[in-house]
């Protein structure tokens, strides 16, 4: 088991209620390979993404972030686009498992939500939630998550919990 | 304390004797379901975990829907994978178009799914199924492929928010469609995030299993976890005569914990008509009138069924789709469409100058079978209109009843039925 490293990058910000649908929009879920995906992710938002997210580079959103579909291809767009982290005021609930499940640390923190600047430098601590702007010298406090949610994050994503915990039976 | 149908439904699945709102319980999964998008990566995830074989070959549902008959050759491709899959498991509801239509209408429709049940499907609009009285709820390709292998999930116990629809609605077109347009537009699109929405009140009582079905089939545009209506005599009488399993009746104690009561009295509600581009901005259809529009859909996992159809063909009947209108109706199942051909509906739709096509999804979600162009306008019976859903950035869709939908077409601009008439 890895333990989960401090994330650090530049933040890219979008708003309330971004739902899966511009995450990743239906035309391009003939595919499920994530770096078609990437390519194509918040593609009306942010054009050409692969061109300026640099890895490791962390989205801030609004309210109710991935609301809609249920479709695991917009976490694994933003996952392969590049973002090591989404931080946001809250996300819809299947979205929210979703990206757990797969391995991107995805932070609840209202207030850095609402405070950080465009472009600003931060690092995301994901096991204490504790997210530092370092551009204006700020620390926000984020939610934690409960114990078997930070072991499936550990474990790289659900699968290869999942595979572990067969293997041991 | 008491407990609600959600807390029953899941405390007898995880077998514990009561359970409660924020508690994380394992639960024995009854039916495990994905489609030809999500389908695909949660049989590649299932493969990675170590297993042969699927929890239980009855119990693991693959429906071909989304981009089905195939739209391009990387759907066929997808569309492949999921039947060598199935045939692989030798899964006993695998079925090819001709016989099967969108998972959220077959389901129910086939008795696949029954009261008491706990599913979980890797497409949002599982949540459907509460309308007969059973806890389903719509997961991710990951969750999906865990399901398939172990037969149990996680969840944690949503707590419930209970809406009261009271009165008898003196318009004669009101739907489900209408009920739960209002209800998001009155609690918005997060207002049930994590939660659960039980729906009850006389306007419930006499509401149909079609209207129920739609209500329960947005309850996730609310964020939602899941949306339930009690099983009654109607719920019975339905299942009955459909049900491939047995069935177990869970309701609401009198005593059950609610995190909040909204009531809405629907006496004079008026047709409703979400607006671009979030299911919540929703407005009176008298307050529609000045939308032209370009393209009609009456069809989907929200209003593809029998008496959706049969509303749109009163409307339609002996009459003409705007010159200006492009009409797209899409019968929900197999049986909804041999029905519609059987008993005239067809007819009355291919007359008015409408598409009939086979079930599938489709246009929902601006896959195929009636994308938008920039900045056209469609008035559909589906479930979203988020931007770009159905095609364009920059297109527009008006969400609403099949009947508000079926007399848009005629006028083509969003208008009521009475206009009509």
């Amino acid at each position: 088991m890895s333990e989960l490293s401090v994330l650090k990058g530049k933040v890219w910000r979008v708003g309330h209620d971004i739902d899966t649908d511009v995450i990743i929009p239906a035309r391009y879920l003939n595919r499920s390979d994530g770096e078609f995906l990437a390519s194509h992710c918040l593609e009306d938002l942010i054009p050409e993404i692969l061109n300026k997210v640099k890895p490791g580079d962390i989205l801030v959103a609004g309210k109710n972030f991935g609301c809609g579909s249920s479709r695991e291809h917009a976490p694994v767009a933003l996952k392969y686009a590049g973002f090591s982290c989404v931080i946001a005021e809250s996300y819809a609930r299947i979205f929210y498992r979703n990206a757990i499940n797969i391995g991107l640390p995805i932070i609840v923190a209202p207030e850095a939500s609402r405070l950080v600047g465009e472009g600003d430098l931060l690092e995301v601590n994901p096991v204490t939630g504790i997210v530092k702007d370092l551009t204006q010298n700020n620390t926000y406090q984020g939610d934690t998550f409960p114990p078997f949610m930070l072991e499936i994050l550990k474990n790289g994503g659900l699968i290869s919990y999942v595979s572990k915990k067969v293997k041991q039976n | 304390m008491g407990m609600t149908i959600t807390e029953k439904i899941l405390a007898d699945h995880a077998g514990l004797a009561e359970t409660a709102a924020g508690e994380l319980i394992n639960a024995r999964l009854d039916l495990v379901l994905a489609n030809d998008i999500t389908g695909p990566p949660s049989v590649k995830e299932f493969k990675k975990i170590g297993l042969d074989k699927v929890f239980d070959k009855d119990k693991v549902v693959l429906i071909p829907d989304h981009f089905s008959p195939a739209k391009d050759i990387p759907s066929a491709q997808q569309l492949l994978e999921i039947r060598e899959f199935s045939r692989e498991q030798d899964l006993t509801h695998y079925y090819e178009i001709g016989r099967t239509g969108i998972e959220h209408c077959f389901l129910p429709e086939q008795g696949i799914v029954v009261p008491g049940d706990v599913v979980i499907g890797a497409d949002s609009h599982t949540c459907t199924y509460g309308a007969l009285g059973a806890f389903s709820t719509g997961v991710g390709s990951t969750d999906l492929a865990v399901g398939m292998a172990m037969g149990e999930n996680w969840f944690r116990v949503p707590p419930t928010i209970k809406i009261v629809l009271k009165g008898k609605p003196k318009n004669p077109w009101i739907s489900g469609k209408d009920y739960i347009l209002a209800v998001i537009g009155k609690i918005g699109v997060d207002g049930a995030q994590y939660k659960t929405l039980e729906f009850t009140g006389e306007a419930i009582d006499s509401l149909s299993m079609d209207g129920r079905l739609t209500m329960c089939n947005m309850a996730v545009e609310a964020g939602a976890k899941n949306g339930i209506i009690a099983p009654d005599d109607k719920t019975i009488a339905y299942v009955r005569e459909r049900a491939k399993r047995p069935w177990k009746i869970f309701k609401s104690d009198a005593d059950a914990r609610y995190e909040n009561i909204v009531e809405i009295d629907v006496t004079n509600l008026d047709p409703q008509v979400a607006f671009p581009h979030l299911p919540s901005n929703t407005k009176s259809v008298n307050q529609s009138a000045h939308v032209k529009i370009d393209q009609a859909v009456i069809g989907s996992c929200t209003n593809g069924r029998w008496e959706d159809l049969a509303v749109a063909a009163q409307i339609l009947k002996g009459k003409k789709v705007h010159r200006d209108v492009r009409a797209i109706i899409l019968p929900g199942t197999q049986e909804i469409y041999v029905r519609a051909v059987k008993e005239g509906l067809a007819e009355i739709f291919v007359d008015a100058g409408a598409v009939v096509s086979t079930p599938t999804c489709g246009p929902c979600l601006g896959g195929y079978m009636g994308i938008l162009a920039k900045g056209e306008r469609c008035i559909s019976t589906t479930n979203r209109n988020f931007v770009g859903r159905m095609g364009h950035p920059e297109s527009e869709v008006y969400l609403a009843s099949p009947a508000v939908a079926a007399a848009s077409a005629i006028l083509g601009r969003i208008g009521s039925p009475e206009e009509v008439a």
